[in-house]
């Protein structure tokens, strides 16, 4: 606790750059992420995180040691590089995209390798070199990479907000773009100019092989949360955000842990949370949309029994045994005493101790009950006349898509069919103004 | 008696062939970066075994690591269907995942020491001439020779006895499923044999540049020929090349063999890819300026004149 | 060689004495094999042409390669005597339904304002009038409940209907529309079909990739018939003939000929294999 205290206190100016840095390359890599994963570019990124390895080398070797600026030159010219490479091949060849960032990922990162060995060899830098480029050092971020990240979240947001509709309308459809002479390719380079400046950048904080996480995991968390492109992009950038802040916690708890990994695995273990938990598109909420569902459906069949029970024998003032009801339907116990009680609250139905047993419809009851078999039938008409279909195979269609017919389109039903009387199996369609079932002698 | 530089190149044909032929398949399927999701997520499954058996034996790591190349493919299939996520995305999550926790288990439990994650991830094939494998007292020559000849033995005979299922499978899924084939079978198949392939390689080349090898032979390949036991052969013949290539390469400007077999790879490829006659860039230039009359059927039509 | 049967009977020049579309010389091919040969054709405005032939004959492509979305071997596209790249608002396009990703998060009234864009400048964003619009043609289409709609929770029939209503938006004169029936349900088809013969009466110039040779006779005044080449073009009354169908399809219309075909075109597996 006093640990968490300390942390937030931000007393230790190295946790505010390390925290301001994570936080800032987080909300950067969450927001173009969401254009990566979109285009379906996922794993781009990861090809370009591997290729800027020896750019760092190259720009070593001539820089003749350390200089940071000459780094970062070397790393962006070859991480674009990579990625026109990678658009070359699978356009100018038979090669396809996944192959070709399969390739383009290995073979610079090998020569990256060889390099470093040659650099390694004449003795200049050692083995941490390496480990700091592939796993990242968060916990050294200073001031000026702070400024960096900044700068670049900053460039983002800017570019983002202006050219938004753009930026949708490309990644949406870029061949409709295309034909009406939007400059599609242009707009592809800036987002890949973009991203290569944001793995340049996010490499010295998470190392090689996690920056591809933080550009995906992040947006893919997001989509579970909203319809909207812009609110994603809002969520991205803050799940980002999260991890970064996660990751920096846990870099100063623990200083001798890799604060990358950390920052994936919190990201993944949010990603997994949104997957179930987010309102109408997690796990939970889907599973609870599909019982409601089925419960309402197995109530609206009860309905329809009783009405079909009350045409059989033209009665509607008789009490229908429960048990007979269940057996129609072969419901179980436990389910008909849910369907009956969520009927009862919704008085449509009214309960009789009997003997027997039983219900009947009340008013309510009868005209949603009637309803259903109207829209019932009236798909079965629509299904044999209009489709073709034959009367004894528009049942089953039937059964399920009454459930699904609102008034809307039952209107549409009813005027293309032309209000008809019979259903394909010649029984009357039960139109509103009807107030009994008109089979044989009536009751009453 | 072979030298050390015999049981280097050996090892290198070996891991490049067994490669070529696995990931011919995997490019024929659009499937590459799974060899490289593989190679990732394997991480955990070798610290797991390392841990758990104390020791770098092989067979246990294999056993860690094959289970955990067959849990990437199955939970990116299921990431997939059931979160509604693409296919690249969710491989993209699986994967990097693992290797967060493989590395956070590295540092958790064994600190710096036996577990080099420069050589898992680069490997030293120089190193294989030393690791002998000594039974009862005879050397039976390096270790990682012997495990690498077994793999190639197995990919050989699991790609003969299913030649005609695999090809039908990587033309098209769909067909081989209609035609009664067990493509769930087949597909785990394959892919448990990346993940033997990847893991036997890793010691030589470590997990990024086996993916190396995995793909670019076979793209290579595939610029060239058509019909796929062409492709096959060739993808092992280029990849065969490159190792022995990138050895010499290696000994002359002194770097990392592996390193210098993906740069030869990636030479190979750059060759093909700009002087193939029919798929490369001069194929498709010499096409542009005369396209074949006799060539243009229509569909159902016999040529026409 | 022979000559396609062309009826350019009832090419009336437009406004500018150019016919809305003519595209010359047109050839594309795919790693050396032809996929469209030399094709040429031309328009009239107020007309609704419909191009069909067999899979693989190159419709899609003939669209795409018309508007310039793909590169061709030869040809080029005159959009009233000018060079299509300065006359592209003019030229509303309909991509196929499987081009785009409908789990997009987006909604029914943003991809209709796509078709506002060609109206206007880079930064610039919609206006009211441009929302208006929207909503008009939407409300034509029968869609305008569902604007606020994402696009993944619409029916089969009613995305295409939001592709439709987008090209609508656009305002233009010529229409060029990628299989917009494929795999629609009846109301729509109906919807459609009657939105595409206003447009016809309105002057415009409508182009269909169509899969459904039945109802072509009785909706499409023109039509093209495609395989590879151009086999005929003209008013459907004289160029659907039985005996121009024979030539565009071969004599053996069956799936199973058409499979064999298409992987034979493939290489990989052969007949003989099994």
């Amino acid at each position: 606790m006093d640990i968490l205290i300390e942390f937030f206190s931000l007393q230790d100016p190295n946790i505010r750059f390390v925290l301001a840095g994570t936080i800032l390359l987080g909300i950067s890599a969450g927001a173009l992420g969401c254009f990566a994963i979109l285009r379906r570019r996922a794993l781009v990124g990861d090809a370009v995180a591997h290729s800027i390895l020896p750019g760092v080398c190259l720009a070593f070797i001539v820089a003749g040691g350390k200089d940071p600026f000459m780094l970062i030159l070397g790393a962006f010219v070859f991480g674009l590089l990579s990625m026109v490479a990678m658009d070359f091949i699978s356009r100018n060849s038979r090669i396809s995209p996944d192959a070709s960032i399969g390739m383009v990922l290995s073979v610079f990162f090998g020569f990256g390798v060889v390099l470093l060995t040659f650099i390694q060899s004449t003795g200049y830098i050692d083995q941490s070199g390496l480990d700091d480029f592939l796993f990242g050092q968060a916990a050294a971020l200073v001031g000026e990479d702070v400024l960096v990240f900044g700068g670049l979240s900053l460039l983002i947001l800017l570019i983002t907000i202006l050219v938004f509709k753009e930026l949708k309308m490309v990644s949406f459809d870029p061949s409709y773009a295309l034909s009406i002479g939007y400059p599609v390719k242009m707009i592809e380079f800036l987002l890949a100019l973009l991203m290569v400046l944001t793995i340049t950048a996010g490499i010295q904080a998470v190392g090689v092989v996690l920056m591809a996480s933080m550009l995906i995991i992040p947006a893919a968390a997001a989509r579970y949360w909203t319809d909207s492109l812009h609110i994603m992009l809002i969520i991205a950038a803050g799940v980002g955000a999260l991890s970064g802040v996660t990751g920096s916690f846990i870099s100063y708890t623990a200083p001798a842990m890799p604060t990358g990994p950390w920052m994936v695995v919190s990201t993944a273990l949010i990603f997994f949370l949104s997957f179930l938990l987010a309102p109408g598109r997690g796990e939970i909420a889907r599973f609870i949309q599909k019982k409601k569902l089925s419960q309402r459906v197995a109530c609206e069949n009860i309905l329809k029994t009783l009405y079909a029970m009350e045409e059989e024998d033209g009665r509607f003032d008789r009490v229908r045994p429960w048990k007979e009801l269940r057996q129609r339907r072969h419901l179980t116990k436990h389910r008909m005493k849910r369907v009956v009680s969520y009927l009862l609250k919704r008085q449509l139905i009214e309960y009789f101790p009997g003997p027997p047993e039983g219900y009947v419809l009340t008013e309510t009851g009868r005209r949603e009950a009637k309803r259903l078999v109207r829209v019932h039938r009236l798909w079965e008409k629509y299904l044999n006349q209009q489709l073709q279909i034959a009367e004894d195979h528009v049942h089953d269609d039937a059964e399920s898509m009454e459930h699904l017919i609102n008034s809307e389109i039952e209107a549409e039903l009813r005027k293309s069919l032309g209000s008809p009387e019979l259903d394909p199996h010649k029984s009357k369609i039960p139109y509103e103004q009807e107030s009994k079932p008109k089979t044989g002698g009536g009751g009453s | 008696m072979i030298t050390s530089t015999g049981w280097i190149l050996i090892t290198g044909i070996l891991v490049a062939s067994s490669c070529a032929l696995v990931g011919t398949f995997l490019v024929m399927r659009k499937m590459s970066l799974m060899g490289d999701a593989i190679s990732h997520a394997v991480l955990p499954g070798i610290v797991i075994a390392f841990l758990l058996t104390a020791s770098r034996n092989t067979f246990p790591m294999l056993v860690g690591a094959g289970f955990f190349g067959l849990l990437t493919v199955w939970l990116t299939e299921e990431l997939s269907k059931k979160g509604r996520i693409f296919h690249d995305a969710s491989m993209g999550i699986v994967f990097t995942t693992l290797f967060a926790i493989g590395v956070i288990l590295i540092s958790l439990f064994t600190g710096n020491i036996d577990l080099d994650q420069e050589c898992v991830l680069y490997g030293e094939i120089a190193y294989v001439p030393w690791d002998l494998w000594i039974w009862r007292g005879v050397n039976m020559g390096p270790r990682p020779v012997w495990i690498l000849g077994m793999v190639l033995l197995v990919n050989i005979t699991f790609i003969t006895l299913m030649y005609k299922e695999l090809k039908t499978y990587s033309f098209s899924p769909q067909m081989a499923a209609t035609l009664g084939l067990p493509v769930g079978l087949i597909h785990y198949g394959l892919m448990g044999m990346v993940s033997f392939t990847t893991i036997a390689s890793f010691e030589s080349v470590g997990a990024i540049l086996v993916v190396a090898l995995l793909i670019v032979p076979p793209a290579t390949a595939y610029l060239l020929t058509d019909r796929l036991h062409r492709l096959l052969l060739l993808a092992v013949l280029l990849g065969v090349l490159s190792a022995v290539g990138g050895y010499y390469l290696a000994l002359w400007i002194n770097s990392s063999i592996a390193g210098a077999i993906a740069v030869v790879n990636g030479l190979q490829f750059t060759l093909v890819f700009v002087l193939s006659p029919r798929y490369g860039l001069l194929g498709r230039w010499l096409a542009g300026r005369n396209i074949s009359r006799t060539d243009s059927g229509m569909i159902n039509q016999p040529a026409s004149k | 060689m022979y000559e396609p049967e062309k009826d350019t009977s009832g090419v009336n020049p437009g406004r500018t004495g150019n016919p809305p579309i003519e595209v010359h010389d047109l050839t594309v091919a795919y790693d050396q094999k032809p996929v469209l040969w030399d094709i040429d054709f031309e328009l009239p405005e107020g007309s609704l042409t419909a191009i069909v032939g067999p899979n693989g004959a190159g419709k899609s492509t003939l669209v795409k390669a018309t508007m310039g979305l793909i590169p061709s071997s030869s040809g080029y596209t005159l959009i009233y005597g000018k060079p299509l790249d300065k006359q592209r608002r003019n030229v509303a396009y309909v991509p196929q339904r499987e081009s785009v990703d409908w789990n997009f998060p987006i909604s029914v009234m943003d991809v209709v304002l796509m078709g506002r864009y060609p109206h206007l400048r880079l930064f610039q964003r919609p206006s009211r009038t441009d929302r208006e619009i929207a909503m008009q043609v939407l409300r034509e289409m029968g869609m305008d409940a569902y604007q606020k709609r994402q696009i993944s929770q619409l029916s089969g029939g009613q995305q295409q209907r939001v592709f439709l209503a987008r090209a609508l938006a656009q305002d233009a004169s010529i229409y060029l529309m990628d299989e917009p029936l494929a795999g629609v349900d009846a109301a729509t088809e109906e919807v459609i079909f009657r939105k595409l013969k206003e447009l016809r009466d309105r002057n415009k110039t409508v182009v269909v990739v169509h899969h459904d040779l039945q109802s072509v006779p009785e909706n499409f005044d023109r039509v093209m018939l495609l395989n590879l080449r151009m086999i005929a073009y003209g008013p459907s009354k004289t160029v659907f003939t039985d005996d121009n169908l024979q030539r565009t399809y071969g004599g053996r219309l069956n799936i199973l000929s058409q499979m064999v075909e298409e992987s034979r075109q493939q290489r990989f597996v052969r007949e003989s294999d099994y």
